[in-house]
């Protein structure tokens, strides 16, 4: 909660602590569909000499790592191997924390792209803040098991940007199931995706002649939500107040009328969900930053922040996140600013959070490559980005952004054994995954492909097996 | 660093080249990968007069008066390839006022040529043109809708080279026809129904028929433009992904006597034996591995190395991205690299075989003694994202590393580097 509370902007403390005066009596924000994830158990491994890229900035050369009870067990040099341990030499080699993806569409945009199972945009409102995309999410999307490859072993999906607020966000963990609660993330929280800019305004303006068609009408369309989920909050608040007041208050008092969508909103007020927002431009991201403070409510991260490099100090000094691209520009007005050093200067300005993020099912494959661009821009404007610095992008800062840092982001003991080995400097073009292990699991053997996990769609599939007869 | 960002910002002009009229310019001591008989030369120099190679090799001497610029080391690569997409015809995607690469007429146009829209200022180009690419095919875009309907036709228009240093666009051109779903959508709603358009194209260009027929889909002026194509055995691109396509193109495209090249080609390795038997080149993106839609279920990353492995030329172009992001390409060959292909074949798949495949191999894709320069100087090997341009020369002429982008950069440095020294 301390943690919770140093994240948030003046009025949201005040929002914080009239929650804790509700108690437990506002459940928007329980899930009812909770994860069902079980940790396989595993044997011990011991990755023994290999390059450590920390995630917390820090980096260990010739270090071993100790995998055990689905947890990192221990991290440094000449570990001995418990009794029954699987010791895999990885001299050579680079170990790296589970890459995580702040922003995927996998599953909910699976490949192939059908109408069938075209799921990610529930465009038929501008808020839609009732719809989960857990609820969306095709396990079976062959877009999970390319990403593992990756390296990402967990991420969080959200809803299109079709609408000013899309719906809820649901973080997995990327092991194969066959269904979404058995790759959710125990214990995450949810996300509430919102979405700046073109996208709303071109989808019910240009597209329906409804409102919002403009900037102006975005703005207008959130606080409007955000005013309707404040009296939500207080109806429930003073039913909660006068129940327990007990006798002929309690006696009187009337029970809202329960509204999913206003669930949601509400319980962003509360402190449970924060914002992730589909933000490019500076001058939008700092009146969603407005936005927030008049409401009282958290923004984790701006999502793809295109313009984010000209507000860095900004988003710094409010503990903003920045997920962005390494070098996507132009494709539309909100992105014609794009510049391949916006990573570095966000990373530079002091307590930031630069995240390099996907929102793509081949980018999602190759983070550390979009980290590696990232970096060497970086470097080409005489900054000294490491390694194990830029690793950070894609490990530790994505998980802070989702608050999950606890468990997952670096190798470090007591955190979930979501751990990768490369071939060689993962920021190498050239550098391929060979082991992944996804709480002490061996998911994905490159030395063993047929042990990869594999798509139901893909299954007798023989365009994928064979040349043409 | 602050005196260099000044300079930049003071000189920046957003011109594409400076003046090197009459200069002699010695490249002192680089890796240069020729892509031609002098291969890879480990320490070597190139001495450019008046804008061509006039020397390039080991033991070069420095002539008298030359500008020596020291490489250390550094890699020389002929000017790369920015693959196929809508250069110089397409600035925002986004905004239509932008774009002139597509015909929406509803008519069959293959008369119908974008280049004539270049524009050389355009922004795309210039950050294109910075990170060492130096021509590229400008492709007429499809007008395809995910619901079939369309206002387009099969035969999308004809493609041209585009030059990165602003000069016009050139020939040859070739006539780009859709098939596989994208054609479908075009053609009525089948992949099969884009060859009974074609037949009636190809029968309409060689009888000799009545300009005011109704029931033409070709204008006289088109029909000039097939009847050329046929008589010369021209060139068409086959944009297919499903390997039936891919081999029912081909075939139609041979019997008519046509060199098809296949652009998409996601499961092109499953008919490498065609290709290979029939020379018939594929352009690819590397980085196709889902199955994206029901024409590449067979989507693999080793679709490059199994091609080349086969014997079919190979040409890359990114297909999932456009005209701004021709600089991902040569991160699209390296993770060729690291899925089966050799760093020779994958280089020349960003710089030789499109020059051959597109006709312009005489000015592009090789460094030779003679040519004019169009080559790019790298910090290492180009297809590591951790190596960046040190300087681009098209048409002999060092081109300005100034663009928007960088302008941009050196705005907004030292406002982040001001609240950091606080």
């Amino acid at each position: 909660m301390t943690k919770l509370i140093q994240r948030f902007s003046l009025g949201g403390v005040a929002l914080t602590i009239s929650l804790t005066a509700l108690g437990s009596s506002f459940d928007g924000a329980k899930d009812p569909y909770p994860s069902t994830y079980a940790v396989q158990n595993s044997t011990p491994v011991l990755l023994q000499d290999g390059t450590v890229l920390v995630g917390n900035g820090t980096r260990l050369e010739h270090a071993d790592v100790l995998l055990q009870n689905g947890k990192v067990a221990a991290v440094g040099a000449h570990l001995t191997a418990p009794a029954g341990a699987t010791v895999i030499n990885v001299a050579g080699k680079t170990i790296t924390p589970g890459i995580i993806d702040i922003h995927s569409h996998l599953g909910v945009y699976p490949s192939p792209s059908t109408e069938g199972n075209d799921d990610g945009n529930e465009a038929t409102a501008p808020s839609t803040a009732q719809v989960w995309a857990e609820h969306s999410v095709w396990p079976q999307d062959p877009g999970f098991e390319m990403a593992l490859e990756g390296g990402v072993t967990t991420l969080e999906i959200l809803p299109g940007s079709a609408n000013l607020i899309g719906g809820r966000s649901a973080v997995l963990k990327n092991v194969a199931a066959t269904t979404v609660q058995a790759m959710k993330f125990p214990g995450a929280r949810q996300g509430l995706k919102m979405a700046c800019g073109e996208n709303p305004k071109r989808v019910y303006g240009k597209g329906r002649n409804t409102a919002p068609s403009t900037r102006m009408g975005n703005m207008a369309g959130y606080r409007a939500q955000w005013v309707e989920a404040k009296s939500y909050l207080a109806e429930w608040k003073k039913y909660r107040e006068d129940v327990a007041a007990g006798g002929d208050r309690a006696a009187k008092a009337h029970e809202p009328k329960r509204d999913l969508r206003l669930d949601t909103l509400a319980s962003v007020l509360n402190g449970e969900i924060d914002v992730q927002m589909h933000c490019y431009r500076a001058d939008e991201m700092a009146q969603a930053i407005d936005l927030s403070q008049e409401f009282g409510y958290t923004i984790a991260a701006f999502h793809h922040a295109v313009e984010a490099y000209k507000i860095a100090d900004r988003l710094a000094e409010k503990h903003i996140c920045a997920a962005m691209w390494a070098d996507w520009w132009g494709f539309k007005m909100e992105a014609n600013d794009g510049i391949q050093e916006n990573i570095a200067l966000v990373d530079l300005a002091p307590n930031s959070c630069a995240i390099v993020h996907s929102d793509s099912e081949e980018g999602i494959q190759r983070l550390n490559q979009e980290a590696a661009k990232a970096m060497a821009h970086g470097n080409a404007m005489g900054l000294k980005i490491t390694p194990e610095h830029a690793i950070q992008w894609i490990t530790q800062n994505p998980a802070k952004a989702l608050k999950i840092d606890d468990k997952v982001g670096t190798i470090e003991v007591g955190k979930m054994a979501d751990v990768v080995v490369w071939s060689t400097d993962p920021f190498s073009t050239y550098s391929i995954t060979e082991r992944i292990y996804i709480d002490g699991v061996l998911q994905f053997d490159r030395a063993h492909p047929a042990a990869t996990p594999r798509s139901d769609f893909m299954l007798g599939q023989s365009a994928a097996n064979g040349v043409s007869p | 660093m602050k005196t260099k960002l000044i300079a930049m910002m003071m000189g920046g002009v957003l011109a594409a080249s400076m003046n090197v009229s009459a200069e002699t310019v010695v490249l002192h001591n680089g890796r240069l990968v020729t892509e031609g008989a002098g291969g890879v030369i480990g320490h070597g120099s190139v001495v450019i007069e008046d804008g061509v190679i006039k020397a390039m090799g080991e033991a070069i001497a420095t002539p008298p008066g030359a500008r020596v610029i020291e490489l250390n080391g550094a890699v020389v690569t002929p000017a790369l390839f920015g693959g196929l997409a809508e250069f110089g015809v397409r600035e925002v995607d986004s905004e239509s006022q932008t774009d002139d690469s597509t015909l929406r007429l509803g008519q069959m146009r293959p008369e119908f040529d974008p280049s004539l829209a270049f524009n050389p200022e355009s922004t795309a180009l210039s950050v294109s043109r910075i990170e060492g690419i130096g021509f590229g095919v400008i492709v007429p875009g499809a007008p395809y809708s995910r619901r079939g309907a369309s206002n387009g036709s099969v035969i999308s228009g004809q493609t041209a080279i585009a030059r990165f240093d602003g000069r016009g666009p050139r020939g040859p051109h070739y006539l780009s026809v859709q098939l596989g779903r994208t054609g479908a959508d075009l053609a009525g709603g089948s992949r099969a129904a884009v060859y009974m358009w074609l037949d009636q194209a190809f029968n309409e260009a060689l009888s000799n028929a009545k300009d005011q027929d109704d029931n033409h889909v070709l204008t006289p002026e088109g029909r000039k433009v097939m009847k050329q194509l046929l008589e010369h055995s021209g060139t068409v691109l086959l944009y297919a992904n499903r390997a039936s396509d891919i081999r029912e193109g081909v075939t139609y495209a041979l019997k008519h006597k046509l060199k098809p090249i296949i652009v998409g080609g996601a499961e092109a390795w499953r008919v490498s034996s065609l290709l290979a038997s029939q020379h018939v080149p594929v352009v690819l993106d590397p980085l196709t591995d889902l199955p994206e839609s029901f024409d590449q279920i067979g989507s693999t990353m080793e679709n490059a190395a199994r091609l080349h492995k086969a014997g079919v030329a190979i040409a890359f172009s990114l297909t999932a991205q456009d005209q701004a992001m021709a600089r991902k390409l040569r991160q699209a060959a390296g993770n060729a690299v690291a899925h089966g292909l050799d760093w020779d074949t994958a280089m020349a798949a960003i710089t030789v075989t499109p020059a051959q495949i597109f006709g312009v191999d005489g000015e592009y894709g090789r460094l030779a003694v003679g040519r004019r320069a169009n080559l790019t100087v790298w910090s290492g090997d180009p297809l590591e994202m951790s190596s960046l341009v040190q300087s681009v020369w098209l048409d002999g002429h060092e081109q300005s590393l100034v663009t928007r982008q960088t302008l941009l950069r050196d705005r907004y440095l030292p406002k982040v580097q001001s609240h950091q020294a606080r």
